[in-house]
């Protein structure tokens, strides 16, 4: 762990040693270049490795090794992983610390040094068990169930309660995720999801009409109002070069506080209860379960979003407009020049964003609140900015970290029901990966990760 | 240099006066060759090395803190301290000696980003002062300023000179030279290439910068001009900080000519031709495409209407350098067919485009898809050139085309802006290469000052053209030397220093 190597070696020594490190003796086949670097003096050769990816004559490296050197390489993929497990190492701490009877029995180290290490191994490894449990699957349930102990929606339901939470998170890193490409930072995800579920929930409230029109309605309503508010950010920032930041930040709290004052309105708050809450939402109106059964929560929200993550990477890769908003993000001199509108792309960018934003807020309010209340959306849009920095602002990242968060989030309330940890960890776990995302340098200096082989050749090319 | 003497380095951009200046104050390296001061050899290794031995620099840039006052910034680096704490007092009553000895009067408590440019270059001159220095550099000072600016400025360094300071003053400006130099010396590509005292005539300095090198031959026929394609009249377009870039400019490009614009950067060249292609805002004058009126368009109307355009910078302008090649090769294209629909992008006629225009314009890649930034220079502008020529075109606005491009690749250049002509364009080419202008155009319009002094052929002996660039009419040598006209005398109040809050 107190390595004071360099992280960062030239290529030629990287791919030199990790020729040489001892796990792969057996993979080095006897072919004269790979052989020749296993000379130090052989560097040289190196600077010829990046012609090797597509010279025919030279054997193909196995697929096997390829993997190998990949996975323990300064990739984005290995990183967030490491962050993971880093966070979690930090969440057990943590939990030993914050545990009253576990962290008695430390005094004891030295004289009962195997019930210290037994006990506290089984605590970690309880409450990390019940996340899990809580979030993927309970082998137990899975097990009662086979003896037809129990239903099959038990067997289903930690995983519902991870795409219940998951879809708005997907949603709100989108928001994020979508402007950041046009180099846009939208801390305005909250407002807009805000905004979002007052569209929504308004139209869910207010009538009652068949659920094919009601449903749609509601959540072309909450894209709306969330795409207004974003659009908004986007009109002032062309217009008068304001700083997006400053602007999204404002209107969140607006937002916020509309929302608060909106719900007292008389022809939207519940005249039968005395504190703060919105009549309650019609049935008609709300967002159809996948399976329709009262333990089962997860709704079509989280299909919506798997389906705006969808056209947002088709938008990236093939959409006209989503090449604009690259160029744009890119180098707006270029994109000007070029005859791209900027501030017109600027404008629509955040209008996207208030309407993912707004869609993340609608998912909450048509899906799983009862009614709107102040704190319906809790920090949704706030974890949006989070979820988009850990998907590296790609839309298939974003629902990765999405689906990972939202899972954190399920199985850190089986977690406080089951160990009694509180689930206030699981903040602090998903903020440490997040932190440990965002300092790769430390990642790769705990681990010792080395730069790829193949990363190595492509910077080679580059400067070539 | 001796002591107080104001020394004048003449030459053209990239003639190697900027980077003579910044081996003297120790942020280039010399390979070869030695510095005296005093008769001593020294070795310069950083700017502190630089002050003990007296030497100050002003850049062309500033280097200053816009959020700090003027006292703070003068003892940047310098802190006068006191038990730990800066003597802040002690700053401001070192400003006020400074400024008040040299006469340069400056408010020591005013913050840096609420003066005028002239200003900030004293505040730059005291904090130099202020380090002891008897040597002052300054590079390209009044690149900067306003004529009124301009005049204040000559009129400190003849009052810094008078204190016994010496100044090397870069510029490629013949009248400020004659007005305050001592000596005169001329560098063009790395080399000395004469002194000459300030009484020589113009034309002689001119011709001496200006030179006669190995004329570039781009092999073409004869022009054979259709219709005019391109009819600006009366222009006037202000820069970033509000000054009048271009003063009142007429012009005419016919189909199947060459006009060439030659003159020293930095007089409205780049503003004429931004304005032309709707990038930046005309304050009066017309801009005519066939006999369309365009001056009012926006940029992506100008493009589609068969106008192709090599931005001056590329780096900023013309290319986005994260893209591929293959998408940079559709920037400007991305909307029409078969790359584009509606919606959607079509990939495989990009790539396809790609693969096509690598080969034509021999972009040397290992695929389309490598980012645009990884190329060498010359393959860049090769990538726009490819992309502006890869549609029918009225019109083609090439600016400084080969900046910064191997030989190679300047000849390909320049033969497909001629293929261009033959194919009946009109081609309109900026260039502060003199030999570019002059081996390219069928035409040259010499500007100077926003103005269009003189519109002559190519083959005008070259010591003509120096004397243009440098805003000298030879022909009318009766009349005034543009700049000194009623025009230039541009109000510089309202708005100067936040001329950039638009962006």
């Amino acid at each position: 762990m107190t390595s004071h190597e360099p992280i960062e070696q030239e290529p030629a020594a990287t791919a030199a040693s990790a020729d040489k490190s001892p796990a792969l003796p057996a993979a080095a086949p006897a072919v004269p270049t790979v052989a020749a670097d296993q000379y130090p003096g052989a560097a040289v050769k190196v600077e010829e490795k990046p012609a090797r990816h597509r010279t025919p004559d030279e054997p193909k490296r196995s697929f096997a090794r390829t993997f190998r050197e990949e996975l323990w390489a300064d990739n984005s993929f290995t990183v967030t992983l490491l962050a993971i497990v880093l966070a979690l190492i930090c969440g057990a701490i943590l939990m030993v610390v914050g545990n009253a009877d576990v962290r008695d029995q430390w005094q004891y180290l030295f004289y009962q040094p195997g019930k210290t290490l037994g006990d506290t191994w089984e605590f970690v490894s309880t409450a990390y068990a019940d996340m899990f449990k809580g979030s993927i699957v309970n082998p137990d349930t899975v097990n009662r169930w086979y003896w037809n102990m129990t239903t099959w929606q038990q067997v289903l339901y930690p995983i519902s309660e991870t795409l219940t939470n998951a879809a708005p998170l997907i949603f709100t890193g989108l928001a994020v995720a979508v402007p950041f490409r046009a180099g846009l930072f939208n801390i305005g995800g909250q407002g807009q999801a805000i905004m979002g579920a007052i569209g929504g929930g308004t139209i869910g409230l207010a009538l009652s009409l068949p659920e094919v029109i009601q449903v749609p309605l509601g959540v072309l309503a909450g894209a709306l109002l969330g795409g207004l508010w974003g659009y908004l950010v986007g009109v002032l920032k062309a217009r008068t070069g304001a700083h997006e930041v400053i602007l999204t930040i404002m209107l969140n709290n607006i937002a916020f506080l509309f929302l608060g004052w909106y719900i007292l309105q008389s022809f939207i708050k519940d005249p039968n209860r005395s504190d703060a809450i919105s009549q309650p939402i019609e049935e008609s109106g709300d967002l159809p379960q996948l399976i329709p059964d009262p333990l089962l929560r997860a709704h079509y929200g989280i299909v919506l979003a798997l389906l705006a993550a969808a056209g947002v990477a088709w938008l990236l890769k093939r959409g006209r407009f989503g090449f604009e908003l690259r160029a744009v993000g890119h180098n707006p001199h270029a994109a000007a020049t070029a005859g791209i509108k900027v501030g017109t792309t600027i404008a629509l960018t955040m209008a996207l964003a208030g309407a993912l934003a707004g869609l993340g807020g609608t998912s909450v309010a048509l899906g799983t609140a009862p009614a709107l209340t102040v704190d319906m959306l809790g920090q949704v849009g706030f974890n949006g900015i989070l979820v988009a920095l850990l998907g590296r602002v790609r839309p298939w990242g974003v629902v990765g970290a999405g689906l990972l968060f939202g899972a954190l989030q399920a199985g850190g309330n089986a977690m406080q029901t089951f160990s009694g940890v509180s689930v206030e960890l699981v903040v602090v776990i998903q903020a440490l990966i997040v932190l440990f995302v965002a300092a790769p340098a430390l990642v790769k200096s705990i681990y010792r990760l080395r730069r790829s082989p193949a990363a190595a050749a492509q910077a080679g090319l580059a400067k070539g | 240099m001796e002591p107080g003497e104001i020394h004048a380095l003449l030459g053209e951009n990239g003639a190697g006066k900027s980077t003579l200046m910044n081996v003297l104050y120790g942020l280039l390296q010399p390979d070869e060759g030695e510095i005296l001061v005093d008769g001593a050899p020294v070795r310069i290794k950083g700017p502190g090395d630089a002050i003990k031995v007296g030497i100050g620099m002003v850049h062309q840039h500033f280097m200053l803190v816009p959020v700090f006052s003027v006292a703070e910034n003068v003892m940047l680096g310098a802190e006068p301290a006191r038990g730990g704490f800066i003597d802040h007092a002690g700053a401001v009553k070192l400003v006020r000696e400074v400024s008040e000895r040299y006469g340069l009067p400056l408010d020591p408590n005013a913050i840096i980003e609420d003066l005028p440019i002239g200003i900030q270059q004293r505040v730059e001159i005291v904090k130099a002062l202020t380090r002891e220095v008897d040597l002052l550099i300054l590079d390209e000072p009044t690149a900067v300023l306003t004529p009124q600016e301009t005049d204040e400025l000559l009129q400190v360094m003849r009052g810094l000179k008078a204190a016994g300071k010496s100044i090397v003053f870069i510029t490629h400006k013949l009248r400020e030279v004659k007005a305050v130099a001592d000596r005169i010396t001329v560098i063009r590509r790395g080399r000395t290439v004469g002194t000459a005292d300030p009484t020589a005539p113009e034309s002689e300095l001119a011709e001496l910068m200006v030179g006669r090198s190995v004329v570039l031959e781009v092999p073409k026929d004869e022009a054979a001009p259709g219709a005019p394609v391109l009819e600006v009249s009366g222009l006037v377009v202000a820069d970033d900080r509000e000054h009048r870039a271009v003063d009142g400019v007429d012009l005419v490009v016919r189909g199947g000519e060459v006009l060439g614009i030659a003159g020293v950067q930095g007089n409205g060249q780049t503003e004429l031709v931004e304005s032309i292609m709707g990038l930046r805002p005309s304050r009066a004058g017309s801009v005519h495409l066939n006999g369309e009126p365009i001056t009012t368009w926006h940029t992506r109307d100008v493009l589609r209407a068969g106008v192709g355009y090599v931005p001056e910078d590329r780096s900023v302008d013309g290319l986005v350098k994260e893209f591929s090649i293959a998408e940079n090769l559709v920037l400007d294209l991305y909307r029409s067919a078969p790359f584009g629909g509606r919606f959607s992008l079509d990939l495989d006629a990009i790539d396809a485009q790609a693969e096509q225009k690598i080969a034509e314009f021999d972009v040397r890649t290992q695929s389309a898809h490598q980012p645009v930034g990884a190329l060498s220079g010359g393959n860049q502008q090769k990538v726009i050139v490819a992309r502006e020529m890869s549609r029918p075109l009225q019109l083609l606005i090439a600016a400084q085309p080969t900046r910064g491009v191997d030989v190679g690749s300047i000849e390909f250049i320049h033969s497909r802006i001629v293929a261009e002509r033959d194919r009946g364009a009109a081609v309109l080419v900026v260039s502060s290469e003199l030999d570019e202008v002059v081996a390219l155009a069928d035409r040259v319009a010499v500007m100077y000052r926003g103005r269009v002094l003189a519109i002559v052929a190519p083959d005008t002996p070259r010591e003509t053209l120096g004397l243009l660039m440098a805003g000298i009419d030879p022909n009318s040598s009766s009349s005034t030397p543009a700049g000194s006209g009623a025009g230039e005398q541009e109000p510089r109040g309202e708005g100067m220093s936040h001329g950039e809050a638009a962006s």
